[in-house]
């Protein structure tokens, strides 16, 4: 069944791989091709471009990157809670028990949060 | 390992069926795209009191198509100091996954692709693909503007894309499944099922909340930051010309078609009539077809209202919208995500 049900992904994945190939390749069939060192410099709204533009990024966005990876585990772990919760909850304890997990790991979740908001770093410079 | 050929008939008989819906979605989706499009024009000129485009064709209608011609013909430009391969796999990395996302989405009753168990999580999965073919074009152009555009946009998605899974978890906690079928399955009935007329006031601020960081996530008005015509040329796809920005363009609309999708499916009753007497007491293939086009119409309304959006706000600035995200919806989501969750366990399943 799990096969069956990922076998449609694959056929879409195969058929979007054979959309882009087939639009790219026909209109390489009938676009102009006349390249001229002006058309293929660097666009810099006119300006000669000054060294590559391969540098170093600011620390910000890395810092932004790493507090995300910790929501998107998280994530993983939300979306299972989310989906068993009504089932478990016929049985009172097993409601009480699942609220009181989360709470706990959203409010670990949640100081993390305020730790790097008071440290600064949610500050964009 | 023995080879049924039953089975294998079974088999290349279900791929077929696959391939044909596949066919199916992305006429749909090019279809979608060409008259959202357009629709976008109309609506932003009437908003501004302007005609918007009326001369090719009756009411100006095969505009987008002729635009998509000329996008077909133009030359493509690959800059000299350019990363060649990764730019031409970009556009694609990032126009599959906004394809590849419909395979979930519930058209009507039975008109899913496949209804996947995981549905909710497959579509957020699937869509952050789209990240990296973004990061990948701005990288591979080797152009000051497209790097910045793609840093800013990374980071304006990776911000956004928290406060959409907590949004989202609010209607998986009601319907207890991530299967769209399922969600939509329990919205049955009349307009007071719905999940928007659910849990006040918690699934309110959760559509909220998936309205504000969807628009982020596909990039329209008051969030367009990673495009930014007056502050970063184009953004990410500065260097892109013909059939590649055409890709880049096809995948943008097709997310905002996702986004209302999506908003219509979680919390709008997805293919349900909102009143019984208009469709809701029939059966087989006339619900299918009954549904599919009140999935359609919610579709739309949703469409021009995230184009009124567009049409009306202004751009926030990089700070104010990093700040919305993570200093605003992320602990709003989190405390909403307690909320609901003890409502659940406490009150509904009791």
């Amino acid at each position: 069944m799990l096969a069956k049900d990922f076998l449609a992904v694959g056929v879409f994945i195969i058929v979007g791989i054979v959309f882009v190939a087939v639009t790219l390749i026909a209109s390489y069939l009938f676009r102009p091709y006349n390249p001229s060192g002006e058309k293929l410099r660097t666009y810099e709204c006119g300006e000669i471009p000054l060294g590559p533009a391969w540098l170093q990024f600011r620390v910000g966005y890395y810092v932004y990157a790493l507090i995300f990876l910790i929501f998107d585990v998280e994530a993983a772990f939300i979306f299972p809670w989310a989906a068993a919760l009504l089932g478990f909850s016929r049985t009172k304890t097993l409601a009480v028990l699942g609220i009181i997990d989360m709470v706990i790991f959203v409010g670990v979740l949640a100081l993390g949060l305020v730790y790097a908001w008071k440290k600064g770093v949610l500050e964009w410079k | 390992m023995q080879i049924d050929t039953a089975q294998l008939t079974a088999l290349a008989i279900e791929i077929a069926k696959i391939l044909a819906a596949a066919v199916c979605i992305l006429v749909f989706i090019l279809l979608v795209v060409l008259y959202v499009v357009l629709k976008l024009r109309w609506v932003i000129a009437r908003i501004q009191s302007r005609l918007g485009p009326n001369r090719t064709g009756p009411w100006g209608v095969l505009q987008t198509v002729a635009d998509a011609i000329k996008l077909f013909q133009k030359e493509d430009i690959i800059p000299r100091g350019a990363d060649r391969w990764l730019f031409t796999i970009a556009p694609a990395i990032v126009f599959i996954p906004a394809y590849v996302v419909y395979v979930v989405i519930p058209f009507g009753k039975g008109l899913t692709v496949r209804p996947l168990d995981v549905g909710v999580v497959y579509v957020t999965a699937i869509s952050s693909i789209s990240i990296i073919g973004i990061i990948t074009a701005g990288w591979a152009s080797n152009n000051k503007w497209s790097l910045l555009g793609a840093f800013r946009a990374a980071s304006q998605l990776i911000a956004f894309e928290v406060p959409v899974i907590l949004a989202m978890c609010i209607p998986v906690l009601l319907s207890g499944s991530l299967n769209l079928d399922v969600i939509v399955q329990k919205q049955a009935g009349s307009i007071r099922d719905w999940n928007l007329f659910n849990a006040f006031p918690m699934c309110q601020i959760a559509c909220l909340m998936l309205l504000i960081a969807g628009l982020a996530e596909a990039n329209t008005t008051p969030f367009d930051l990673m495009e930014a015509e007056s502050e970063l040329v184009a953004g990410f796809n500065t260097e892109y010309s013909g059939m590649k920005f055409a890709l880049f363009f096809l995948a943008e609309f097709a997310e905002a078609f996702t986004l209302s999708a999506l908003l219509v499916t979680l919390f709008l009753g997805g293919y349900n009539p909102p009143v019984h007497f208009l469709g809701g007491g029939l059966t087989g293939y006339w619900f299918s077809l009954v549904s599919l086009v009140w999935f359609l119409v919610k579709c739309w309304l949703v469409v021009v209202l995230i184009l009124w959006i567009r049409s009306t706000f202004p751009r926030v600035r990089i700070d104010q919208l990093m700040n919305l995200s993570w200093k605003g919806l992320v602990p709003v989501g989190l405390a909403n995500l307690l909320v609901t969750g003890a409502y659940v366990g406490l009150w509904v399943a009791r």
